[in-house]
C-alpha cells in the first residue's frame, strides 16, 4: 500500500466515520437522558435518505404516509391517556401538537414534492419530516414505559426496530436509492487527492456537532436536558418533566440521524433496511464513549470508520465481521469500568 | 390542630389522613397536618418514622391516598413539575444537585419553571446576596462543593423558583454544628421574607427553636403536636426518640 | 405439583395426546408447522431458562442454532461422518464456543450483556455467510437424512416424532432442573445477585452453566434442522431470528418451561398466518409480519410484562397443597461450639467512599450467645458497617475477625460458607416461589446436587433432605401454616420471618439482621422479638442493626451506638439510654 492509497482509505474512513459519529452522538444523547438504548436509530437514517431521494425524483416520498400513520396512533394514545387522567379539557391543544404538526408537515411534503424545490429547501423539508417522527415514536412507545428498566426498554427498542423496518418497506418499497453528490470536484495537495464531497460531509458533521454543543452549553433548554441526564429526580424537582425532556431529546436525535441520512445518500445506495447495520457501527462508537461521553463516542465512531476502511482493503468480505467482533472487548472494558464506578459510590 | 390558625386565614398546606405505602410496607398512616401562611412548621421524630416519605408524598414523588391541598386547591393528581410551577418546592434529603454542572447552572435551572416570567437574573442576584459563598464559587462544579455548600446550593436552587411553600428535608443532615447554625439562621430569615416552610428534621432541638408549630411522627403516625415552645420541654418527645420503656421485654 | 409447573396434569396429558394424534389426522401442512414449532420450542426453552429465569438477555441464540446445523452439515457432506455421530461433535463445539463467549459476555453487567449478544450473533452469522468452505451465501446441500437401524427418517411425519421426542425430553429435564437446588439458585439470580451470593451461590459459575445449557439446546435444534431440511444456508441464523427467539421467550414468560412452547407456537402460527394473509390484504409481497410482531411485543411490554403464561395459568386452577417427605436432615455445618471469647471482632475499621469517610476507627465485639444492637441516628454509618461485616463492601482500613480469622477481604459468598447468615433491609424473597422453596435456598451450601444430576432427576434423595431442613426452620419460626403459600402474597411481618427462617436453614453460627423491625406493626414486632429471644436461648448469636429504639431496648443484651461514623457509646440498654452524649446525638444540639 502506498501513500496515495492509504490517503484514499483514510479519507473514506474519516468520511464514513463522521457519519457514524452523528449516529453515535444521537445514541449517547438518547441513552443519557431517557435510558433508552435506541436501536431504531438506523431506521431514521434510512428515512432521511429515502425522503430526500423521493423529493429529488419529484415523487411524494413514503414519509408522507409514515407521518400520517404515526400521527394518528399518537393522537389515539394521547386521547386515551388524557381521558384516563381526566384531563380532557387540555386534549384539543395536545392533539394540535401531536397530530396537527405532523399532518401539516406531511401535507407540505406531499405538495412540495412535484415542485422540485431547490436542493437546500428539500434538505430542510427532509430534516423537518424525519425529525417530527422522533417525538412521535417517543410518545407512542417510550413515554408509557418511562419507569421501565433499561433491559425492558432495550427489548422494546428492538421491537420498534422491527416495526419501523417493516413500515419502511411498506412506505418506501424494496428498492434502494442514492442521492446525487453535493460536488464532484476534487483537490490535490502533493501526492494526495481530496474529494470535495468528503470534505463537505466532514465539515457538515462538524458544523452540526458545533451547533449542538452550543445548544447544550448556552441555552436553558440544553442545560435542562443535561440536567435530566445527570439527575432525573433533581430535574423533576426544578420542574423539568421527563416527558418534556424525552420529547426534546428524541427530536434532536432524529435530527442527527436524518442529517446523517442526507450525508450518506451520495456515498452508498440506501435501502429500507440499510440503516440497521450503519446504526450498529454508530453503537460501537457510542459504547467506546461508555454511552456517556460525547467526545469519546465521536472519536470511537471515527475509529470504526477508519478500521472498516482499512479492513476492506485487506479482507473485504470480513470487514463487517471484524467490526462486530471488536465491539465485544470494548463492551467488556466499558462494563467493567462502569461496575468499578458503582462499587465506589 | 387549629392551634396554628391566627386570624382565620386559610392554611397554605392541608394534609388530611395521608397514607403512603411502598408496595406492602405502610410508611405513613393517617397523617394530618397543616401549615399556616408565613409560618415554619416542623415535623420531627426518630429515624424510620416516615418524615422523608411525608415530604416526598407532598411534593408528588410518591403516590398517596388521602387529601392534599396546597394554596387552597387539591394537588393530589398533579405531577411533581406542576406542583413546582404553583410554588411548592422540595429540597430533598439527598439534595439531588446536578453534580457535573456549575453552581451558576444549577441555580439557573432552579428558575426553569419561571422561564416565561423573566426575572431569573434578579432572582440569581438575590440568591448570591443571601449565600455569598455560592457567589464566590459560581463557576465551580456542584459535585466538588463541601457538604454545607451543597446544602446552600440546594436551598438557593429552590429559592430561584420563588416558592410560596418550601419543603425542607433534614437540612442539617451530615453537617457540622457551625454550619447547622448558619442554615437555621437562613431558615429564620426566609420566614421573615414571607415564605412558608415545612421543615422535617431529626435534630429536634434546633428545629423546635426555629419553628412556630411542630408535629412528632413515630413509625408512620402522628403521635404528638403543639406549639414549638411547648414541645421542646415535653418529655414525651425524648421518649419518642429513645424508647418509652419496656414494651418488648420478655 | 410444586415448583414451576402450575397447569394440572390434565392439560398436559391433553397436550401430549394432541401431539401424538396430529400427524395421523391433520393435513401435512400442520405436520410441517408442528416440526417448526418443536424446533423453535427447544431453542426458546433454553432462553426461558437463561433470560426468563436467570435474567441474562440473549439475542444471539440463532447463532448457536447455526453452529449446530453447520457442524453437522459439513461433517456429513465433506467428511462423510454418520449423521448421529455429528451430534456429539456439534455439542462439544458449541459448548466450547459458549464457554468462550460466556466467559467474556457474562462478566458484563446490565445492558451491556444483550448488546454483546447482538454483536456476536451478527458476527457469527456473517462468518457463516462469508466462508467459502461453508458454502458462502448459498450454503450446503445434500445433507443425508437420519435413520435408526434401517428405518429412514425421511418423511416429515417420522421426523415429527423425533423432534417432539427431543422437545419433550428437553422440557422434562428443564423442569427437573428448575425444581431443584441449582434451579432455586438460578431463580435467585434474577432477584438479586447479592441475595443469592449471601447464601453461597456462585453467581458467575451458575450464569455460565445456564448460558451453556441454552447454547446446547440451540445446537440440538440446529442439528435436527439440518437433517430435516437436508440443506443449510445462513439465512435462518441471523439476528432477526435471534430477536424472534427472544420474543418467544418473553411472550411465554419466565414462570414455566411450558411458556417456551406457548411462545414458539404463537409466533410460528402468527408468522404463517400473516405471511399468507398480509400480502393478499396489502396487495404487496414482503416481510410485513415483523411489523405485527413488533407491535405485539410493544403492547405486551406495556401491558403484560410477565408474558402470556400467567394469564393462561389462571385459567387452570393451581393446587397449593403439598407434603414434605419425612427425611433426615442434612449434616450440620457447625463442627464445634465457638471457643473464642469474641465470636466477631471489629478492630479499628474504616471505610471511605471517595473523599467521604463513612466509618472511622470503629471497634467492638460480639460475644457468643448474645444479641448485640448496632444503633445510631441517620447517616451514622450503621448500614455501611453492616455491609462491611457481611462482605458486600470492602474495608478501607482495620480488620474484622470471625472466630479469630480475618474476613475483611472475603466476598459474601465466602462469608456465607463460614457460618454467617443474614437478612435484608428490603425483603428479598422470590415472590412466586413457595415459602418452603424460599427457605430451602438458605440450605444451598449444605447440599451438592449439580445441574446434571438435577436435570436427570438423580437428586431426589438430597432434595428430600433439604426440604426437611427447610420445613424444620419453618416450624421453628412458627410459619407452618404458610409453608406452601406464595412468598409474595404474605404480609410484610411474615415475610421478614421467612427471611429469618431462610437464614436459619443455612445452619449459621452468627445471624446478621438488617432493620428487621422496619415497617412492622406492634404485634408483628412482638412476634419477631420473641423469636429472636428463643433463638438466643438455643445458643444463636445475633447482630441487629436497627432504627427502632423501642424494639432494640427490650431485646438486646448490649448496644453499640454510632454517630458520624464513629463509636459513640457502648453498654447495656438502660445505661446507653441515659447517656447524655447519646441523647444529644439523637435529639440534636442546641
Amino acid at each position: 500500500m502506498d501513500l496515495s492509497i492509504a490517503a484514499l482509505l483514510a479519507q473514506d474512513g474519516i468520511t464514513n466515520g463522521a457519519i457514524y459519529a452523528l449516529l453515535a452522538l444521537a445514541i449517547v444523547l438518547v441513552f443519557t437522558v431517557t435510558r433508552v438504548i435506541w436501536i431504531p436509530s438506523g431506521e431514521f437514517l434510512s428515512y432521511g435518505t429515502l425522503t430526500l431521494a423521493g423529493l429529488q425524483l419529484g415523487k411524494a416520498p413514503g414519509t408522507v404516509g409514515l407521518l400520517v400513520a404515526l400521527a394518528i396512533v399518537a393522537g389515539i394514545v394521547e386521547a386515551a391517556s388524557s381521558w384516563r387522567r381526566g384531563e380532557l379539557a387540555r386534549l384539543p391543544w395536545r392533539l394540535l401538537l401531536w397530530v396537527g404538526i405532523p399532518l401539516a408537515i406531511a401535507l407540505v411534503l406531499a405538495r412540495a414534492a412535484p415542485l422540485h424545490w431547490p436542493f437546500p429547501l428539500q434538505v430542510m423539508l427532509t430534516l423537518a419530516a424525519v425529525t417530527a417522527m422522533g417525538p412521535l415514536q417517543y410518545r407512542i412507545v417510550y413515554q408509557p414505559l418511562a419507569d421501565a428498566s433499561v433491559l425492558v426498554l432495550l427489548i422494546v427498542s428492538v421491537a420498534v426496530h422491527f416495526v419501523l423496518t417493516g413500515l419502511g418497506l411498506w412506505f418506501f418499497g424494496a428498492e434502494g436509492s442514492r442521492t446525487p453528490a453535493f460536488s464532484d470536484a476534487s483537490l490535490q495537495a502533493g501526492a494526495v487527492v481530496f474529494s470535495v464531497q468528503s470534505l463537505l460531509v466532514v465539515l457538515a458533521s462538524l458544523l452540526l456537532i458545533g451547533v449542538l454543543y452550543l445548544f447544550f452549553d448556552t441555552t436553558l433548554y440544553g442545560k435542562a436536558l443535561r440536567a435530566t441526564a445527570v439527575n432525573r429526580i433533581g430535574a423533576r424537582l426544578v420542574g423539568i418533566s421527563p416527558s418534556f425532556a424525552g420529547t426534546l431529546t428524541f427530536a434532536l436525535a432524529a435530527l442527527l440521524c436524518a442529517f446523517s441520512g442526507v450525508l450518506i445518500g451520495p456515498i452508498t445506495t440506501v435501502y429500507y433496511d440499510s440503516g440497521f447495520l450503519v446504526s450498529l457501527k454508530g453503537f460501537v462508537g457510542a459504547i467506546i464513549g461508555g454511552l456517556v461521553s460525547y467526545p469519546l463516542a465521536a472519536a470511537g465512531a471515527l475509529l470504526v470508520g477508519l478500521l472498516e476502511s482499512f479492513s476492506s482493503f485487506w479482507a473485504s468480505a470480513f470487514k463487517e465481521v471484524i467490526v462486530f467482533t471488536l465491539i465485544i472487548p470494548v463492551l467488556l472494558w466499558r462494563s467493567l469500568a462502569a461496575h468499578h464506578h458503582e462499587e465506589d459510590e | 390542630m387549629s392551634g396554628q390558625r391566627a386570624g382565620g386565614a386559610a392554611p397554605i398546606l392541608e394534609v388530611g389522613r395521608l397514607c403512603v405505602s411502598y408496595g406492602k410496607v405502610p410508611a405513613l398512616r393517617d397523617v394530618t397536618l397543616e401549615v399556616a401562611v408565613g409560618s415554619v412548621v416542623t415535623v420531627i421524630g426518630p429515624n424510620g418514622a416516615g418524615k422523608t416519605t411525608l415530604l416526598a408524598a407532598i411534593a408528588g414523588l410518591l403516590p398517596s391516598r388521602g387529601t392534599l391541598r396546597c394554596f387552597g386547591e387539591p394537588v393530589a393528581n398533579s405531577p411533581v413539575e406542576a406542583r413546582v410551577q404553583r410554588g411548592l418546592v422540595l429540597v430533598p434529603e439527598k439534595r439531588e444537585l446536578f453534580a457535573t454542572m456549575s453552581v451558576a447552572d444549577n441555580l439557573r435551572l432552579g428558575a426553569f419553571v419561571r422561564r416565561r416570567n423573566g426575572g431569573a437574573s434578579a432572582a440569581l442576584a438575590d440568591v448570591y446576596a443571601r449565600f455569598p459563598r455560592l457567589a464566590e464559587r459560581r463557576g465551580q462544579l456542584a459535585g466538588t462543593l463541601s457538604g454545607g455548600e451543597r446544602q446552600m446550593l440546594a436551598l438557593g436552587r429552590a429559592l430561584m423558583a420563588r416558592p410560596r411553600l418550601l419543603l425542607l428535608d433534614e437540612p442539617s443532615l451530615g453537617l457540622a454544628p457551625v454550619i447547622v447554625r448558619e442554615i437555621f439562621d437562613i431558615i429564620a430569615s426566609l420566614r421573615a421574607s414571607g415564605v412558608a416552610i415545612l421543615l422535617v428534621e431529626q435534630n429536634a432541638r434546633a428545629a423546635l427553636q426555629v419553628a412556630d408549630y411542630g408535629y412528632v411522627l413515630e413509625t408512620g403516625e402522628c403521635v404528638l403536636e403543639g406549639r414549638a415552645a411547648a414541645l421542646s420541654d415535653d418529655p414525651r418527645v425524648i421518649a419518642s426518640y429513645l424508647g418509652h420503656g419496656k414494651a418488648f421485654q420478655a | 405439583m410444586r415448583g414451576t409447573s402450575v397447569a394440572p396434569r390434565v392439560a398436559m396429558t391433553a397436550f401430549v395426546v394432541l401431539l401424538v394424534v396430529i400427524p395421523w389426522i391433520a393435513p401435512p401442512f400442520w405436520v410441517t408447522l408442528g416440526n417448526y414449532i418443536g424446533l423453535y420450542s427447544i431453542v426458546a426453552l433454553g432462553l426461558v431458562l437463561l433470560t426468563g429465569v436467570a435474567g441474562q438477555t440473549s439475542f444471539g441464540q440463532a447463532a448457536f442454532v447455526g453452529l449446530g446445523a453447520y457442524t453437522s452439515a459439513w461433517l456429513t457432506t465433506h467428511a462423510a461422518w454418520s449423521p448421529w455421530l455429528t451430534l456429539p461433535a456439534a455439542l462439544v463445539l458449541t459448548a466450547a464456543m459458549a464457554l468462550a463467549l460466556g466467559f467474556i459476555t457474562l462478566r458484563m453487567k446490565g445492558h451491556y450483556l444483550p448488546l454483546a449478544t447482538i454483536a456476536w450473533g451478527i458476527a457469527l452469522y456473517l462468518t457463516f455467510g462469508n466462508l467459502d468452505w461453508l458454502g458462502g451465501h448459498t450454503g450446503m446441500s445434500g445433507i443425508p437424512a437420519l435413520s435408526i437401524g434401517g428405518f429412514g427418517l425421511r418423511s416429515e411425519r417420522r421426523y415429527y416424532a423425533l423432534i417432539w421426542a427431543v422437545a419433550l425430553a428437553a422440557l422434562w429435564a428443564s423442569r427437573n432442573l428448575l425444581d431443584s437446588r441449582p434451579g432455586r439458585a438460578l431463580r435467585a439470580m434474577k432477584g438479586g445477585l447479592e441475595m443469592a451470593e449471601a447464601f453461597g451461590v456462585d453467581g458467575a459459575r451458575l450464569k455460565t452453566v445456564a448460558f451453556v445449557y441454552a447454547a446446547l439446546l440451540a445446537c440440538v435444534s440446529g442439528w435436527l434442522y439440518a437433517h430435516l431440511q437436508r440443506f443449510v444456508n445462513p439465512t435462518p441464523f441471523g439476528i432477526n431470528q435471534g430477536i424472534e427467539y427472544l420474543f418467544m421467550a418473553v411472550i411465554g414468560g419466565a414462570a414455566s418451561v411450558w411458556g417456551a412452547v406457548v411462545g414458539a407456537t404463537l409466533i410460528t402460527v402468527l408468522k404463517e398466518v400473516l405471511q399468507d394473509v398480509l400480502p393478499a390484504l396489502l396487495g404487496r409481497s414482503g416481510n410485513f409480519e415483523i411489523v405485527v410482531f413488533g407491535i405485539v411485543m410493544i403492547v405486551l411490554l406495556q401491558f403484560a410484562r410477565d408474558g402470556v403464561w400467567p394469564w393462561l395459568a389462571r385459567l387452570a386452577p393451581t393446587r397449593r397443597a403439598g407434603t414434605v417427605p419425612a427425611a433426615s436432615p442434612l449434616p450440620s455445618r457447625q463442627a464445634d461450639r465457638p471457643r473464642h471469647a469474641a465470636l466477631l471482632a471489629v478492630h479499628g475499621v474504616r471505610k471511605t467512599f471517595g473523599g467521604l469517610v463513612a466509618v472511622d476507627d470503629l471497634s467492638f465485639e460480639i460475644r457468643p450467645g448474645e444479641i448485640l444492637g448496632l444503633i445510631g441516628p441517620n447517616g451514622a454509618g450503621k448500614s455501611t458497617t453492616f455491609g462491611l461485616i457481611s462482605g458486600s463492601l470492602r474495608l478501607s482500613g482495620g480488620e474484622i475477625l470471625f472466630r479469630g480469622r480475618s474476613i475483611g477481604s472475603l466476598t459474601p459468598y465466602e462469608i456465607a460458607k463460614l457460618g454467617i447468615a443474614r437478612t435484608f433491609q428490603h425483603v428479598r424473597l422470590l415472590g412466586y416461589m413457595s415459602v418452603l422453596d424460599n427457605v430451602a435456598l438458605g440450605a444451598y451450601l449444605r447440599g451438592r446436587a449439580g445441574v446434571l444430576r438435577a436435570s436427570l432427576r438423580l437428586d431426589r434423595a438430597e432434595e428430600a433432605r433439604t426440604r426437611a431442613v427447610a420445613a424444620r426452620a419453618i416450624e421453628r419460626t412458627g410459619l407452618r401454616t404458610h409453608m406452601f403459600d406464595e412468598a409474595g402474597s404474605l404480609p410484610l411481618g411474615t415475610q421478614r420471618i421467612v427471611e429469618v427462617a431462610r437464614a436459619l436453614a443455612a445452619d449459621p453460627v452468627l445471624l446478621l439482621l438488617d432493620e428487621p423491625a422496619a415497617g412492622l406493626r406492634f404485634l408483628e414486632k412482638k412476634a419477631l422479638a420473641d423469636l429472636l429471644r428463643g433463638l438466643r436461648s438455643e445458643g444463636m448469636t445475633i447482630l441487629l442493626v436497627e432504627h427502632d429504639m423501642e424494639f432494640v431496648m427490650g431485646l438486646t443484651d448490649r448496644l453499640v451506638v454510632m454517630d458520624f461514623g464513629e463509636k459513640l457509646a457502648e453498654g447495656e440498654p438502660d445505661a446507653v439510654r441515659q447517656n447524655p452524649a447519646v441523647l444529644e446525638a439523637y435529639l440534636g444540639g442546641a
